[in-house]
């Protein structure tokens, strides 16, 4: 049945830094997969490969061994350009260390994905007002991202994920940064995105009440998928 | 697209204030240095080379014995060598006698070594230097050889002070001396040589009353037309030759200068000016380029990261390159303008302050926008390349 090919499927990935004695095996072998709409959680202690596995999910990096399946596409077998494309198109991605334009303002930091999406200047100033009154930072659109403070920031680069309406979001640890209050309102935010519009949400945690919010939770340990809640039917 | 790349670049600059002016600056200093050196070196070219005409229109100079001939083979001219030239040869516009010697000038208790020069008022109109205060030799005064003379500038400073001293009477070695005019000052020549130490009297006055004899030092004629110098020259020879008895075979024991020559010689040597200058400026726009470079190598980093966040959320390689290479020529484009007019209007005002000719030359303008503009395009451009070619993520650690 077509409605059951995964959005995105992970086989056999591997990701090897260094050689030799230095040699650090990031990935082990990593077998996953995610049908559109869901919310995953990933978990796990730190240095067990979560950040890793998120920029290879991302088309940020290329593993060292094994296939990622986007849709059914092989990544690994794309051209720059439609990895390019791929993320301008489907992917929002919120990095652990935010990744903002540090002298750009927050308005034009959401608009960067419009702009390469070739969004017409007026809608991009009125999609980026609305992102940014979601995440709560109506009033510091004409903010640079050095002058937030780091939770602000991480709402920034939250915002700039979402902005240009993505398949699916790849979040490291978008809470990170954040205080209770704070983070059950992105978290709130996020599902409801996931409930209304059937956004695919992958996101890194370590808080187990972040990730309650998920419907299905993935521990991560030594670079290996140590536990899967699975789809909850 | 290139509408979007276009307003991403401008964003880029803008919020990067200093980097961007930095790197305009660099393309400033080395277009206007080049623009400055050239421009002045050619004025100073120019310069010196008038200098030189305004020794005399077309001069042909005659002197007794060879250049590099025994000093007691020389016989000096006289007047009737003069006369016989003017009859004979024609096209000529003068032809000036001169005796030349050293002396003390003496008002009161001041007094001064100078030169003195025995000679006809052609001397002055041969070279357009005209009076201050005064007048020239009259032909009766000409004629008798009286004892009349024009002061250069220094001379009357020096006996004078303040005073235009028409009329007065000063002491020329051992004989009395009326002043009736005053030379322009003319300042120092580009040899170093004080041009208004100069004391002029009537030929015939300095023969008999300090020279006491009836030489001539240098015979200077001066040509219509600079084509027939050649042709003058060859002529004054034959005619010399003739009036001494000069054998075919033999030697002659005077010599034609052509000043013509000399001009050429000072023209090549200010060549060499300019070739140096130009090395300079050569320097000038490599240290521009270093400038330039350098400001580039610093944000490398910087803009290294900013390009694998533009590749994270949807930028292509392209999209990257035609964004960095048009801030690339932004700036190249701005600081070229920039440094042209500041090189030219500098050139303009220096060459104003040095009394020197102001000599627009336009291809340098080029060389120099040109050579900027790739600095600034090869240095923006090929390290965004490379970045642009990295996976995101390198980009994001680059270090
Ligand atoms: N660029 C790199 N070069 C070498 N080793 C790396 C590199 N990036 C990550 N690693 C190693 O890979 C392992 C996994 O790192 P990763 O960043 O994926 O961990 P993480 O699960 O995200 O940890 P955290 O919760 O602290 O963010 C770690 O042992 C780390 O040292
Ligand atoms: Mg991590």
């Amino acid at each position: 049945m077509p409605a059951e090919q995964p959005l995105i499927e992970l086989r056999g990935v591997k990701k090897i830094y260094g050689s030799g004695d230095t040699e650090v095996a990031a990935l082990a072998g990593i077998d996953l997969a995610v049908r559109d709409g869901e919310f995953v959680a990933v978990m796990g202690p730190s240095g067990s490969g979560k950040s890793t596995c998120m920029n290879i999910l991302g088309c940020l990096d290329a593993p060292t061994d094994g296939h990622y399946y986007f849709r059914g596409a092989d990544v690994g077998s794309m051209t720059r350009e439609q990895r390019a494309l791929l993320r301008r198109h489907y992917i929002g991605f919120v990095f652990q260390g935010f990744n903002l334009l540090k002298r750009t303002t927050a308005l034009e930091n959401l608009e960067l994905p419009l702009i390469y999406r070739g969004v017409p200047s007026a809608e991009r100033r009125r999609l980026g007002l609305e992102t940014l009154a979601q995440v709560g930072l109506a009033d510091r659109w004409h903010h640079t991202a050095a002058e937030l403070s780091g939770g602000q920031q991480q709402r920034v680069a939250i915002a700039r994920a979402l902005v240009s309406s993505p398949s699916v979001v790849f979040a490291d640890e978008p809470t990170g940064n954040l205080d209770s209050a704070k983070s059950h309102e992105i978290m709130q935010l996020l599902k409801s995105l996931n409930a209304e519009r059937g956004l695919t949400i992958v996101l890194v945690t370590h808080e187990e009440e972040v990730a309650s919010y998920a419907g299905r939770q993935v521990r991560f340990h030594d670079g290996l998928i140590a536990s899967d809640t699975g789809v909850p039917r | 697209m290139i509408w979007n790349a276009f307003l991403l670049a401008l964003r880029e600059i803008r919020n990067n204030l200093l980097r961007a002016g930095l790197t305009t600056l660099g393309i400033v200093i080395g277009v206007s240095a080049v623009i400055l050196m050239v421009t002045l070196g050619a004025g100073a070219n120019q310069k010196v080379t008038g200098e030189f005409a305004s020794l005399g229109n077309n001069l042909l100079v005659l002197l007794p014995g060879q250049p590099n001939g025994p000093p007691t083979a020389t016989v000096p001219f006289d007047i009737a060598v003069v006369e016989k030239i003017q009859r004979e040869i024609p096209n000529l516009a003068d032809v000036i006698p001169e005796v030349a010697v050293q002396g003390v000038i003496v008002n009161g208790n001041h007094n001064h070594n100078t030169q003195i020069d025995g000679t006809t008022n052609a001397y002055m109109h041969s070279r357009n230097w005209n009076l201050v205060a005064g007048r020239e030799f009259s032909p009766a005064e000409m004629l008798a050889g009286k004892s009349v003379c024009i002061l250069g500038e220094t001379d009357r400073r020096e006996l004078f002070g303040d005073q235009v001293p028409i009329g007065a009477r000063i002491r020329i070695n051992k004989i009395s001396c009326e002043v009736i005019g005053i030379l322009e000052p003319k300042g120092v020549s580009t040899f170093g040589q004080d041009m208004d130490e100069l004391v002029l009297m009537p030929l015939k006055a300095v023969q008999r009353k300090i020279a006491g004899n009836t030489e001539i030092n240098v015979i200077r004629i001066s040509v219509d037309n600079q084509e027939d110098i050649p042709h003058a020259k060859d002529m004054i020879q034959r005619l010399m030759r003739e009036i001494r008895h000069i054998i075919p075979g033999q030697v002659d024991d005077f010599d034609v200068e052509d000043l013509q020559e000399v001009t050429q010689i000072v023209q090549s040597a200010t060549l060499i000016l300019t070739a140096f200058l130009s090395a300079v400026a050569a320097v000038s726009l490599l240290v521009g380029g270093i400038g330039i470079m350098n400001i580039m190598l610093v944000s490398v980093t910087e803009r290294t990261r900013e390009i694998g966040i533009r590749l994270a959320i949807g930028a292509r390689e392209r999209d990257v390159l035609l964004q960095f290479l048009i801030e690339a020529v932004v700036m190249s484009a701005l600081g070229g303008v920039l440094g042209v007019l500041i090189g030219l209007g500098g050139s303009a005002a220096i060459a104003a302050a040095l009394k020197i000719p102001f000599v627009f030359q336009p291809a340098i303008v080029f060389i120099a926008v040109g050579f900027s503009a790739i600095v600034g395009v090869a240095f923006g451009f090929f390290p965004a390349r490379r970045a642009a070619r990295l996976d995101p993520i390198e980009a994001l650690r680059h270090e």
